[in-house]
């Protein structure tokens, strides 16, 4: 597994027991509550698992199992930057919502989001081709 | 594909449809003039997809798929995936019934069953954690 998607996959599995941790929380306090900001936690919760979790993840195994050229997987700095991105993103958007900051906080996280979306697909857009094989075949 | 990626993927797939069925009862509400406790089925229909269909359909393929743990044990360790399943699938479960059950009965049990079905599910997360973070790494 490539180092990019070692770091994209542990930062999902943190978001994942995160996410996980402050929804146990919401769904107790459904239960028996606890205290009245604990719903406080929702963006935080939804926000860390869709992007940190869900989204992250798909990334990870992305960089690692799309096609390669010969053995390499092309230029591995906008990996890098999207994977800097998302982490902000998530972290200024659900943290943001969470904690009431100034709308531009939510807004700087989203940016930083589609940011992490437009970095990741210039690694990932050469790489969605046919194989060697279908390849010489097409042609 | 080992057996208990086969049980995880089988049952996100019935969740997969649970969930697409108690959307689609959500829906209908308004337009069949269907009971009240339907309505609190939105939140099911969300998780049902989320954790029953997306999550459970990643640790399925994850268990499979990610770099072997040991040449003695590939996956990791078997009791602990069964574990996670139970978990999952337990708190999931006790949620489904739990939830919509909380708002026409005001007995404190359903209540108690809701906190129980969100500290199964957190379990289940961090052990899928535990389990899988030595998995990720390199060759």
């Amino acid at each position: 597994m490539p180092k990019p998607s070692i770091w994209f996959l542990r930062s999902a599995l943190i978001h994942l027991a995160l996410g996980f941790t402050f929804g146990g929380l919401l769904l107790w306090n459904k239960g028996i509550p606890i205290h009245p900001l604990m719903w406080r936690l929702l963006p935080a919760h939804m926000e860390f698992l869709l992007v940190g979790w869900t989204v992250q993840l798909a990334l990870g195994v992305a960089y690692w199992i799309l096609p390669r050229f010969y053995t390499q997987r092309g230029d591995v700095r906008p990996v890098w930057l999207a994977f800097a991105l998302i982490n902000c993103g998530v972290w200024l958007a659900g943290m943001g919502a969470t904690l009431a900051a100034p709308g531009w906080v939510i807004l700087a996280g989203r940016l930083c989001e589609a940011g992490a979306a437009g970095a990741f697909a210039v690694n990932a857009w050469p790489r969605v081709k046919p194989m060697a094989q279908e390849a010489s075949h097409l042609r | 594909m080992p057996f208990l990626t086969r049980l995880f993927v089988k049952t996100a797939l019935v969740y997969f449809i649970a969930a697409l069925l108690a959307g689609l009862l959500v829906a209908a509400r308004p337009v069949l003039a269907l009971p009240s406790i339907v309505a609190a089925l939105t939140p099911v229909y969300f998780h049902l997809l989320m954790v029953g269909w997306v999550t459970q359909l990643i640790l399925g393929v994850a268990h499979w798929m990610f770099p072997k743990f040991s040449r003695e044990e590939p996956r990791g360790h078997d009791w602990l995936t069964w574990t996670i399943f139970i978990l999952l699938n337990g708190g999931l479960l006790l949620r489904v019934f739990a939830e919509p059950i909380r708002t026409v009965n005001t007995d404190p049990l359903w209540g108690w069953l809701l906190a129980l079905s969100a500290l199964l599910q957190w379990l289940a997360a961090m052990a899928f954690v535990a389990n899988v973070w030595p998995r990720v790494r390199g060759h």
